[in-house]
């Protein structure tokens, strides 16, 4: 059964995942926190790019949203970790809703120039907004969150089982949601939204549905990684958080769940080695891209079906696979 | 000859649909003039004309997917110029298209099940996957579409890899499955070869009978094989409307259409 | 009212220099179906190469402002036929693709080459002054940018509505299968657009140089504004790109003087409010 390997499948890799904090050292989980935060940010902004076929060059806006927010909250409210994390959620589901209204009013390229446009305002507005935000420095001393009763997630191991849960919840619930009935629309949105209409579904309204929803997972990515950092800074909110973001879901492989994980974990591995040698990241990364684009424009997941094709053909036993038949 | 069902209606039944006063320009060019026609409930009208007559620009218009430059369109007595076109759908008023305009990437079933989960009000479901153990009725309904339709040995068939024939099958079925009052089909046998055209013909023969059917078609055996009554169109106005026979034996038609095309 | 009447005039000539980095954006789009990313970068190229060229080749801002456009064009020229022609089976989308990551490429090389500080080209001499013209002293650089903008504009109306290359190009803006169908070679014609854009995009960072200054980030700043310019605009019409541009170059300038914190909110205002009256720009024609 199909969805029985899947489970046993995802059930290890969860146990692995939890093992991660007390086989390996402190760095090595920061670098696994890392990646799960790009992943639920990636899966995100795949929800809209992979799932529902809109390009949004300006996903970073909703990272960025979620985590101001919930780092204000933090340092001027309360640390406690539902209060903090759900004004980020809120708030991030909001500026998701207003941009994703003027964005969905045009569609193809002028959709990914707005997104584009409106993430760069709302990153001005934090950068000239100084008084509340810190500009240029962002905002620095963001407490550890803390649980009810006063019980701070500040040792390293704690913040990265918040981060796993989160993690693991965002990609169950995506699994479902994609293979639902709505999700199903999204796709038949991608696929071909002339059709959807003469089915009879309001397009707009899913898209925006969509929007809203990529922009409020963004923003819990966004939110966790101001608590794993410990400070925000403009950068998370910039154009090129923005690309990079995008770059995990291609290099991953749009509109497959795990795909833009790989991405993410592709990029946060890549930056890490790097950085040791040079601080010229986004040469490095644009170059990657670019190669992806060209050579390997279905992404990491995609390559291993390539793989599965050419293996199957170097074969000699095999002449004849199943699937060529059609 | 028995008559057809729209006519032994009583005089005062609504239309199901009444054109008025409809035109389209783009930029100085006047594509549709001044259309005004009425369409009875059950009533099977052909609209037939040379290329460039205006037929598809018109149904666009019907079916709301196309913003007309003046006029009004009501169905079945309400006004629904200013309603979009997913909402006319939804009353009802569904329309095929003339190239195949399809989920090319998705099976035949789950083209279908996008138009089914609506019509059971499923659409809204986020919680559950759209799966046969979940959700058995649209999937039991999609099965008996299938199978009426000759598609049922297709039905996981990813909709790219069938044959042109069977794509526009799924075009109509797609319609057909959204229990439509009104139908509107653009060419449905435009590009089949014969025998699958008259296979669709029967099959669109056995449509209900109090379905209003609008069929845009250039294959003659279709148009009377299937209308109660025909309009001709021709450089973006009505030349007229009759009987099949009428229409047949009238020599403007023949000039405007027949004798262009050389065919009859 | 001597505040009122230079920014006017600083609006303007800010609004023409955007028109100039737009057009050539405008003019790739609409040909070759390909929204640059990286056409800030070539704004920002020619506005270092400027600095460069008068820097270590021949201190003459007038040498720079004929050298670094060719420059750039030549740049793009590369940038086409070793990139984007031999991409053209992807398909747009991976072409615009391509283009963002050319941007992040050329962001770290420009910051690797000439530092992440801010610099700046200086006003040649000859323009540096003011002159008085109504009983106001306007600085005459800004003046000949405006007048500069405006021949280019001129020049690019000329070029799409009285040429035969503008013809094609027209064409190519309502049927690019048409174009093929003429017996002209969509590839060469392709390249010569994108050099056009590139030469445009080159000049507007020189003259932009001396105003802005420069600094890795700067060509985002100009292709959000350039983006916000087609959309408030409407593609294909470069009557509305120039009303457009003059808009923006003008609200943006009082905004920043009037209200400092909120000048790009009133820009992005005033897109909203047309995308909510007219989706398809001031003067676009309908796009499907």
């Amino acid at each position: 059964m199909e969805s029985q390997k899947i489970k046993t499948g995802s059930l290890a890799a969860v146990l692995l995942l939890c093992l991660v904090p007390f086989l390996s050292s402190d760095y090595f989980t920061g670098i696994m926190a890392e990646i799960l935060i790009f992943g639920i940010f990636a899966a995100s902004l795949n929800l809209l790019v992979g799932y529902t076929g809109l390009v949004s060059l300006g996903h970073a806006a909703f990272f960025g949203v979620g985590a101001y927010t919930s780092s204000l909250v933090a340092i001027h409210l309360s640390a406690n970790l539902f209060v903090s994390l759900i004004s980020g959620l809120l708030v991030s589901l909001v500026a998701a809703g207003i941009v994703g209204f003027f964005c969905n009013r045009v569609s193809g390229f002028y959709f990914l120039m707005l997104t584009l446009a409106f993430s760069q305002m709302i990153y001005a507005l934090v950068y000239r907004w100084g008084s509340l935000t810190g500009g240029d420095n962002g905002l620095s001393g963001v407490p550890k969150p803390t649980l009810a009763g006063g019980v701070a997630l500040d040792s390293s191991s704690s913040l990265y089982f918040l981060i796993l849960i989160l993690f693991v919840l965002v990609m169950a619930g995506l699994r479902l949601f994609v293979r639902s009935p709505l999700g199903q629309i999204l796709v038949g949105i991608r696929e071909n939204e002339t059709r959807m209409k003469s089915m009879g579904y309001n397009t707009t309204f899913y898209k925006n549905v969509s929007f809203v929803l990529a922009g409020g997972i963004g923003g819990i990515a966004g939110a966790l990684y101001s608590y794993f950092n410990g400070f925000v800074s403009p950068k998370d909110i910039y154009w090129t958080m923005s690309g990079e973001v995008l770059i995990m879901v291609l290099i991953g492989g749009a509109g497959t769940l795990l795909g833009p994980v790989f991405g993410a974990a592709f990029i946060v591995i890549l930056e890490t080695i790097i950085s040791s040698y040079t601080d010229l990241w986004m040469l490095i990364v644009g170059t990657t891209f670019i190669l992806f684009v060209i050579f390997i424009p279905k992404g990491i997941v995609g390559l291993e079906s390539v793989w599965r094709k050419s293996a199957k053909a170097r074969a000699p036993v095999q002449t004849e696979s199943p699937e060529s038949v059609s | 000859m028995t008559k057809p069902a729209y006519q032994s209606a009583t005089v005062t039944e609504t239309p199901a649909l009444r054109v008025e006063g409809l035109g389209k320009r783009f930029g100085g060019l006047e594509i549709l003039k001044d259309l005004s026609f009425t369409i009875a409930k059950g009533e099977r009208r052909a609209f037939i004309g040379p290329n460039g007559a205006g037929k598809s620009t018109l149904f666009n218009m019907i079916a709301g997917d196309l913003a007309p430059s003046c006029g009004e369109v009501t169905y079945f007595g309400e006004n629904i110029s200013r309603v979009p076109g997913y909402q006319r759908v939804r009353k009802g008023m569904v329309r095929t298209f003339q190239k195949n305009n399809l989920l090319n990437e998705l099976t035949v079933q789950d083209n279908l099940l996008l138009v089914l989960q609506m019509k059971a009000g499923l659409e809204h479901v986020w919680y559950r996957p759209r799966l046969a153990k979940h959700f058995p009725d649209i999937y039991e309904r999609a099965d008996r579409l299938l199978e009426t339709w000759g598609l049922a040995d297709r039905r996981n068939a990813v909709v790219k890899n069938l044959s042109y024939g069977e794509q526009r099958q799924v075009e109509i079925l797609l319609g057909i499955a959204t229990e439509p009052r009104i139908l509107l089909l653009d060419e449905p046998t435009a590009g089949m070869s014969n025998s699958e055209t008259q296979y669709i013909l029967r099959l669109l023969q056995q449509l209900p009978k109090d379905l209003t059917l609008l069929i845009i078609e250039h294959d003659m055996d279709v148009v009377f094989g299937l209308a109660d009554r025909v309009t001709v169109l021709h450089n973006g106005g009505i030349l007229l409307e009759g009987d099949p026979q009428a229409i047949q034996t009238d020599p403007r038609v023949y000039e405007i259409y027949f004798g262009q095309e050389g065919v009859l | 009212m001597d505040i009122l009447a230079i920014q006017l005039v600083n609006g303007l000539s800010y609004g023409l220099l955007l028109f100039m980095i737009t057009s050539g954006l405008s003019l790739i789009f609409g040909i070759m179906g390909v929204l640059n990313l990286a056409h800030g970068s070539l704004y920002m190229v020619g506005a270092y190469l400027a600095l460069g060229i008068t820097k270590h080749v021949a201190p003459s801002f007038f040498a720079a402002l004929l050298l670094a456009p060719l420059l750039v064009a030549l740049f793009s020229v590369i940038l086409e036929v070793g990139l984007l022609r031999p991409t053209y089976r992807l398909g747009h989308l991976s072409q615009v693709l391509l283009t963002f990551g050319l941007a992040y490429v050329v962001h770290d090389l420009v910051r690797w080459i000439w530092g992440s500080s801010v610099q700046s080209l200086s006003i040649p001499a000859s323009l540096g002054s003011s002159v008085e013209l109504f009983g106001q002293t306007f600085p005459i650089y800004r003046l000949a940018v405006m007048g500069f903008g405006l021949i280019v504009a001129a020049a690019m109306w000329f070029f799409q509505e009285k040429t035969r290359w503008g013809a094609i190009i027209r064409a190519g803006l309502s049927n690019r299968e048409m174009v093929g169908g003429l017996g002209i070679n969509i590839t060469v014609v392709f390249t010569v657009v994108f050099a056009i854009g590139g030469l445009l995009a080159g000049i507007g960072g020189v003259a932009a140089a001396p105003i802005l200054g420069l600094f890795p980030g700067m060509e985002f700043e100009v292709l959000i504004l350039a983006l916000v310019i087609l959309v408030v605009g409407g593609l294909g019409s470069i009557t509305g790109t120039l009303a457009a541009s003059m808009i923006i170059g003008v609200v943006d300038t009082f905004g920043k003087v009037m209200f400092p914190q909120l000048s790009l909110m009133i820009i992005f205002g005033l897109m909203a409010l047309v995308l909510i009256v007219k989706p398809t720009g001031l003067l676009g024609k309908q796009v499907n």
